[in-house]
């Protein structure tokens, strides 16, 4: 790593030659002259720290959002709401699944979803007319929801005692996985018509997730997904991970879903 | 792009630490499993920095490698990636290191 602006060096992006085997790690494209506030400009290299003039403040960046998380956290226990946080990738079916899930398991336990997209408010008309109450958050250029966002929501949702609180993400395997909602479990969607080898390519969102749903099986004639491959890679990634499998759209292993739904809100001190 | 939000967060904890006093070098300490990109960070940071009182303030990043522990044997061991498997063969890991995100040093231009 360069010592001076800590770019490069040990760079994680690098460049494979699949046709030739070469790897390359990606250098730093950034210019190393800046311009100080009082307009003196300069490389910043020229300026070695001192080693003086030191203050340790050891601030975690994320933590803002962290004790947001908390304190959604604690708002969900003291009132016996189930918070589940749907990640996937764009179109491997949270929403129809969400839709599906409302028709059938509204009568036993009211839902109410916070939907998060980066624009149009499509997704939380189809979850209102589904029959359940929903806030739709626009992240505009965000690629994921925040503590912060969901605390709004909640305001305006206003959720009852053990309600089953459905966060649906932004579509995106990689940023949700890093920002605390406040939930009681990540859940990842993963549809047969990825690629089985998805968890290994995002194995963070995988690691973090206590959930695999595999949906769409009933497509799985249909295409070369190996169901066996997709579980054995998620549990190389997370080896806890619970799996279930269905469709959303048939309605094939959709009880397994609602047994997992029962369970978790037991978990929660619910009573179902 | 969650570097983008991350380093808007940054700005904003470094310019509260800072109390209006010049500052020279921001030291953030990375964890090679946090998810997140240095470079990223970097060109983000110059970004948002630009005609404000951190403009030309220097980025260094300390990575911190990835360090796990192995629920199966307890042997602690360097992590590369999410990846890593014991040598016993066991991926049952509880991670020492690796995951940090943090601020962890301010250099002024003047004496503090």
């Amino acid at each position: 790593m360069c010592v001076h602006c800590g770019c490069s060096g040990e760079s994680h992006t690098t460049l494979l030659n699949l046709a030739t085997g070469e790897a390359f790690a990606m250098s730093h494209a950034h210019e190393h002259e800046h311009v100080h506030a009082d307009g003196t400009r300069h490389a910043h290299h020229d300026h070695a720290p001192t080693g003086q003039n030191v203050e340790t403040i050891d601030a975690r960046i994320l933590a803002k959002n962290d004790a947001i998380a908390a304190t959604n956290r604690a708002w969900f226990e003291g009132r016996e709401i189930l918070a589940l946080n749907l990640v996937s990738s764009p179109g491997a079916g949270k929403t129809t699944l969400l839709e599906r899930t409302i028709r059938d398991f509204h009568k036993e336990r009211g839902i109410c979803v916070i939907e998060g997209d980066q624009a149009t408010s499509r997704d939380g008309e189809r979850i209102r007319a589904a029959g359940a109450t929903a806030v739709q958050v626009n992240t505009g250029t965000g690629c994921h929801l925040e503590a912060d966002m969901v605390a709004r929501g909640l305001k305006l949702l206003k959720p009852g005692f053990g309600t089953l609180l459905m966060i649906e993400n932004v579509g995106n395997l990689v940023c949700p996985a890093m920002f605390d909602l406040g939930e009681h479990a990540k859940i990842v969607i993963l549809s047969v018509t990825e690629g089985e080898d998805k968890p290994l390519k995002y194995p963070h969102m995988f690691r973090a997730a206590a959930l695999m749903i595999l949906n769409k099986i009933d497509l799985l004639p249909h295409v070369d997904f190996d169901v066996a491959a997709a579980v054995a890679n998620a549990r190389q990634v997370n080896p806890n991970i619970g799996l279930l499998q269905l469709s959303a759209k048939t309605g094939a292993g959709l009880e397994t879903w609602y047994a997992w739904l029962r369970n978790s809100a037991s978990s929660c001190n619910l009573s179902v | 792009m969650h570097e983008f939000g991350i380093t808007t967060r940054i700005v904003a904890i470094v310019t509260k630490a800072a109390h209006g006093r010049r500052i020279e070098t921001v030291t953030l300490e990375v964890g090679a499993l946090a998810g997140v990109m240095g470079d990223a960070i970097t060109f983000c940071f110059d970004a948002l920095t630009q005609e404000t009182a951190l403009a030309g303030v220097r980025l260094e990043i300390v990575e911190i490698p990835g360090l796990a522990r192995c629920i199966h044997c307890d042997a602690l061991f360097n992590a590369a990636t999410l990846l890593a498997a014991c040598l016993c063969g066991s991926r049952q890991l509880s991670w020492v290191s690796g995951q940090e995100l943090n601020i962890k040093s301010l250099t002024y231009l003047e004496m503090v």
